[in-house]
């Protein structure tokens, strides 16, 4: 039985801003099926007396003082911009 | 129809660290824009956050601070939507293992105490700011605010009416100020406040939810509040029925309107955050964090009326801001009396910053120089009248009363020994006058103390150098016979 359907890939689409076409979603639903079938397999392992983490390396509460380091020179962090205006990205506008 | 309000209240407060949640980049408001980032705020690859130390003692301070049971182990999870303001396309935040949960506020209203229940607080990371231009096709973009520290405090639906939303909204920011944990400016954004509101007849099950958003200052959370009360009750009263929806606060139209965009599909998809390793409050780190909080406002309320005598409604007044407190304390310590202290701080102070629109916090004024200013009113060196523009110039200069008072000659003598050597003066170069004086002539005694005041440029208090003169007349008068 499939796990994903096309409808889930849709809507994943959706939040994900990706536009795909009806072919192109049902090949990725076939896909995605796949790769969970294939990780279902890990089911089949007992967990019981295994604490649920959300992270597998053995480290907890890892800090850093509250100590300032150097930024990005500003040209530098704007490399990456579409588009800029001085100092700031320049994006297609957003109403709220 | 009459209709029971249920408000909840989300606030979100900027953490003064000197640093970001994540990263080394500087906090420091009013920078260049995107002067302060660095490839971990910027979400680019292969980047590794790190948790803030201070950012977290901070939360658990405040956690404690509104009596929050804390996490046993507290994570990060990805919040993820689209938005130029979120470079990312998630937001560091923290979903089912929060910081700390089940926490309260007591809050006075109507002079009587209420407990309003707070749900949880959460750490999460900025985003960055837009700035729209209304003549141009674009916004722009400034990530310098991406990734400081936020506290996101969350209330339960526990509030009645707007009046009750501002008293909790103001106690809550007294306790944070106390803390010393944020500016709790809301000009410049440090703190921050969306509300939910939703109506039902007494006793009934809860009605359909509206939050709203763009709320920049606490009156603008009281006026949507009030006009979202009468927007739903007359949709209720017409057989209407409420959308689910969020809406923005224009303060310009003063009304509620529906959001344009985004929120389309809120699914935030949350999952762990796997950059992040989990987090333990270890006896130890909250028994250092509860041993550095300060007395919170309830307390020194009590404290300023037992102690000192003072009104609730003083006491009230006093705590709101630490610094007032503090001001008010320290003064007192320094010997200053309570009830004319509290008068000049409530009174004068209070006016003076009002004027100003300024902050209580921001007061730079020290205790001592309250304590000068009452000490001088005191002794009469200067009338109330001097006192209030002098108050007021000191604290426009940044100086001492008392230096004020000497700079400007305010001073009225009060110094025998000065006044002593005036009379004698006078007394000296007026020997006519002298002589009708001894000889009856009252007018002669006024004519000298009118010698006197000339030459001390009115400093000298009048009656008390008659005073003075007449007693050397009479001296000299003795020794004559
Ligand atoms: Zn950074």
């Amino acid at each position: 039985m499939a796990i994903v359907s096309t409808q889930d890939v849709r809507q994943v689409a959706l939040l994900a801003r990706l536009a795909l076409h009806d072919d192109e979603l049902k090949k990725l639903a076939a896909q995605l099926d796949e790769i969970l079938e294939y990780v279902r397999q890990l089911q089949a392992v007992s967990t019981d007396g295994v604490e649920p983490t959300s992270h597998v390396l053995p480290l907890a509460d890892v800090t850093r003082p509250d100590q300032r380091l150097p930024s990005l020179p500003p040209e530098e962090a704007l490399t990456l911009a579409p588009a800029r205006h001085g100092h700031l990205v320049k994006v297609p506008k957003v109403i709220d | 129809m009459q209709y029971e309000s249920v408000i909840g209240l989300e606030v979100h407060l900027q953490l003064n660290t000197d640093s970001k949640l994540f990263c080394g980049c500087s906090t420091t408001f009013g920078a260049a824009p995107n002067h302060q980032t660095c490839p971990v705020c910027l979400g680019l690859p292969g980047v590794l956050p790190v948790l803030n130390h201070r950012a977290f003692e901070w939360g658990i301070k405040a956690a404690l601070a509104f009596d929050c049971r804390l996490a046993q182990v507290m994570k990060f999870d990805r919040k993820q939507y689209f938005y130029p303001d979120l470079p990312k396309n998630y937001q560091i935040s923290q979903y089912d293992q929060p910081l700390a949960q089940h926490g309260h506020l007591d809050i006075t209203i109507e002079g009587a105490s209420r407990r309003i229940r707070i749900t949880r607080i959460h750490m999460e990371e900025d985003a960055g700011k837009l700035l729209h231009d209304p003549q141009a096709p674009w916004s722009y973009v400034d990530f310098n605010r991406t990734g400081i520290p936020l506290l996101e405090i969350v209330s339960e639906p526990d509030l009645r009416s707007p009046d009750e939303a501002s008293a909790y909204l103001l106690e809550l920011k007294a306790v944070l100020e106390y803390l010393d944990v944020s500016t709790c400016d809301m000009e410049n954004g440090s703190l921050r406040c969306d509300t939910n509101i939703s109506l039902r007849k007494r006793g009934e099950a809860l009605g359909v939810k509206v939050e709203i958003k763009n709320l920049n200052s606490f009156k603008a959370v009281k006026a949507a509040l009030v006009y979202e009360i009468a927007r739903q009750a007359k949709r209720l009263d017409a057989g209407e029925r409420i959308a689910q929806e969020t809406r923005l606060w224009n303060a310009k139209a003063e009304q509620t309107e529906t959001m344009r965009s985004k929120e389309a599909a809120s699914d935030y998809r949350y999952f762990p955050e796997p950059d992040l390793v989990p987090f333990t409050i270890q006896p130890r780190l909250r028994e250092a964090v509860a041993a550095q909080l300060p007395p919170l406002p309830a307390q020194r309320r009590v404290r300023l009326m037992d102690a000192y005598g003072l009104s609730a409604y003083d006491a009230q007044v006093l705590t709101q801001h630490r610094r007032l407190a503090e001001l008010f304390e320290g003064a007192i310590a320094q010997g200053a009396k309570p009830k004319p202290l509290a008068n000049w701080i409530m009174g004068e102070l209070l006016a003076y910053l009002n004027a100003r629109g300024q902050e209580p916090s921001g007061v730079t004024l020290r205790p001592e120089w309250l304590v000068h200013l009452l000490e001088a009113i005191d002794a009469g060196t200067i009338s109330g009248k001097m006192a209030k523009e002098l108050f007021v110039e000191s604290l426009e200069r940044q100086v001492d009363p008392a230096q004020v008072i000497r700079e400007n000659n305010l001073r009225q003598i009060v110094d025998h020994g000065q006044l002593d050597r005036l009379a004698e003066e006078v007394i000296a170069g007026f020997q006519k006058s002298v002589e009708d004086y001894r000889k009856g002539k009252a007018n002669a005694l006024m004519f000298l103390v009118g010698k006197c005041m000339e030459r001390s440029n009115g400093k000298a208090n009048p009656t008390q150098m008659a005073d003075v003169l007449k007693r050397k007349l009479n001296q000299g008068k003795e020794a004559v016979t």
